[in-house]
């Protein structure tokens, strides 16, 4: 019996797929547990990547992470799961350590990987820079997986959603305000990037990233000193000590690559480098490099993106 | 206000990582290390503020063996009051976490501060369960953090945005950049941090939740195939028929 705790305040994202796919590759019978709002008929859609039965708590409201954990661990013990799976998320690293100490369940966060022949799982360590392969030796076990770490699978089927009333208590944070920029794709889990660094010489200059973000549906990003000295904002800052990201493709323009950046991005599956200078250590990480000016290399890359775009429809 | 601060090291930035030959641990040799950055940075700094205008003092904790003795001194020349060190190699977070919760057990902080991660292993895991393990309430990810009567505002990281939270103290709180900015230590902190005394504490008996088996380097990339900075049309085609990323 494994245990899925999936985050649905804003619909099925994709990262609630990935993990029920996990999931059933670790076993047959998955039990999802949620909170909230969403309608019945969104949450039943988790049977197509193969959850046997979802149950919703609606009276838990994600801000209250304390009622969060009491549901997670009423539920595990309702269903008598021995494992629990998150997405390694910013819900699950205030929710998971504590049931972790709760349930003696051993935890292992930022997952890329099912567990090996030895029944070790792989994480990134040193901020990306290395993979380390972590045992679990508690009867119980929780599990966060990275986002994009494996791509949702249909598998067809399935399942029903159960109301749930798990009685859990009411914690102690009071949650005073909620500020949100509407519409924006966050960035964790996003399958584009496009980023920028100290090459774009100022913040009036984003508008060709944001140009070709738009264009490709991607998320925007930036290198540290861009975050530091404000042209952009702090939740888009990548790399060891901001945001780490493995999008499908990231595209770096105006960025030198240092150690520490790379070290937030180099889990990309594909990378892209626009850098005027050609000696740029950013350049030894990438699949595809241009070397060019940003100012001039950008426009045209929109101008090729949306060409190809209308050529596809 | 009596505060207590979870300081644990980290290899310098820069540092090339590497590990034994039989990939079992990481190789030491010619690392330089820190205190990790999130603890001293923003944990350990915003402790020494709160301090200062709120009267009290800041203890500095780690699990760690001797060696570790001179991050600890960093954080004690940055300002820090007194400074243990649990006298145990740092094993598993849960291990490390216990070990610390049973020293804060008895001593009535008013504020337990930890960083966001270690950027070793990126856990994100002690400071949840050392609010767990005391009861406490536990706000993770906190950017801004105030002090006024008995409650604590804090701004935390939130999926694309920001919540305002408040709660009683005591209680446990990770820190993430925004929080405060570096302090360099200046010399007198330096010279009178050099010769405090640090207090050594035998390791309670905990098991291990979780053990690393081995350790790995990504593969290295082959090299990168450069496109004309006039021909981009190439590089959409390339990334839709070769990389299939779009
Ligand atoms: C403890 C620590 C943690 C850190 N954590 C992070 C982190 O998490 N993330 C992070 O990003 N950094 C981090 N850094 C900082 C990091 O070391 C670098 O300083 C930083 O990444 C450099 O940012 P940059 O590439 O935008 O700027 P620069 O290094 O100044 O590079 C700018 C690049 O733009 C190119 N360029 C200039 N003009 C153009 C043009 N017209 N068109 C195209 N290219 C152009 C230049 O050739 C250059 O390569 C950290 C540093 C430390 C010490
Ligand atoms: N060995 C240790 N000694 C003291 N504090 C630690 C230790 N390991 C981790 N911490 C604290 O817990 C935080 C989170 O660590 P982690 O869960 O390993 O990502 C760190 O930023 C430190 O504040």
């Amino acid at each position: 019996m494994i245990l899925v705790y999936v985050n649905t305040d804003n619909g099925l994202s994709k990262a609630s797929k990935e993990v029920v796919t996990y999931a059933k590759k670790l076993g047959d019978s998955i039990t999802v547990i949620t909170n909230g709002n969403a309608p019945n008929n969104v949450l039943s859609e988790l049977g197509q990547y193969g959850a046997s039965k979802v149950l919703v708590d609606r009276s838990v409201s994600t801000d209250d992470l304390q009622q969060l954990i009491d549901l997670v661990a009423y539920s595990a013990e309702a269903t008598g799961a021995n494992t629990i799976i998150f997405s390694h998320d910013l819900v699950s690293k205030a929710v998971a350590p504590r049931l972790s100490v709760r349930l003696k369940a051993g935890l292992v966060s930022g997952a890329i990987d099912i567990p090996n022949a030895e029944g070790a799982i792989r994480v990134n360590v040193f901020s990306g820079k290395a993979f380390g392969f972590v045992k679990v030796n508690s009867v119980k076990k929780i599990v966060s997986l990275l986002p994009n770490s494996f791509q949702p699978e249909i598998i067809g089927g399935n399942c029903s959603v159960e109301e749930y009333s798990s009685g859990a208590l009411k914690g102690r944070v009071k949650v005073l305000a909620t500020k949100k920029p509407e519409g924006e794709i966050p960035l964790p889990e996003a399958d584009l990037v496009v980023s920028a660094g100290r090459g774009l010489k100022g913040p009036e200059n984003w508008g060709i990233i944001e140009d070709l973000a738009k264009s490709l549906g991607a998320a925007t990003a930036c290198s540290r000193p861009v975050a530091d000295i404000g042209w952009r904002p702090h939740h888009e800052h990548v790399g060891q000590t901001g945001v780490a990201i493995r999008p499908n493709l990231y595209i770096a323009a105006g960025i030198s690559g240092a150690i520490q950046h790379l070290a937030g991005v180099n889990g990309s599956k594909v990378i892209v480098v626009i850098n005027t200078d050609q000696e740029a250590p950013f350049f030894k990480a990438a699949d595809y490099g241009v070397i060019g000016d940003a100012f001039e290399v950008l426009p045209k890359l929109t101008e090729a993106v949306n060409k190809f775009k209308s050529s596809q429809n | 206000m009596k505060i207590l601060v979870c300081i644990s090291k980290a290899p310098d930035t820069t540092s090339k990582i590497a590990f034994t030959s039989d990939k079992s641990s990481f190789d030491e040799n010619g690392v330089q290390f820190i205190v990790n950055p999130y603890d001293e940075w923003y944990a350990l700094v915003r402790a020494l503020e709160l301090k200062e205008t709120n009267g009290g003092n800041v203890t500095i904790i780690t699990v760690g063996n001797v060696a570790d003795e001179t991050i600890m001194r960093k954080a004690l020349a940055i300002g820090a009051d007194d400074a243990v060190r649990i006298d145990s190699d740092p094993k598993d977070a849960y291990n490390t976490a216990m070990q610390i919760a049973e020293y804060a057990k008895g001593q009535s902080f008013d504020l337990i501060m930890v960083g966001k991660e270690t950027i070793n292993y990126n856990g994100s895991q002690v400071g949840g369960m050392i609010s767990e393990a005391l009861g406490l309430p536990f706000v993770s990810l906190a950017s801004k953090l105030d002090f006024l009567g008995n409650k604590l505002t804090l701004e935390r990281e939130i999926a694309g945005g920001i919540q305002v939270v408040e709660v009683d103290t005591p209680a446990v709180i990770s820190c993430a950049k925004g929080m405060a900015e570096q302090r360099i230590p200046n010399m007198r902190g330096i010279m009178a941090a050099r010769t405090r005394q640090l207090t050594v504490i035998p390791p309670i008996s905990v098991e291990e939740l979780t053990s690393y088996v081995s350790y790995d380097l990504p593969p290295v990339k082959s090299s990168c195939k450069i496109v004309s900075a006039d021909n981009m049309d190439e590089l959409v085609q390339l990334l839709h028929n070769e990389a299939k990323v779009i």
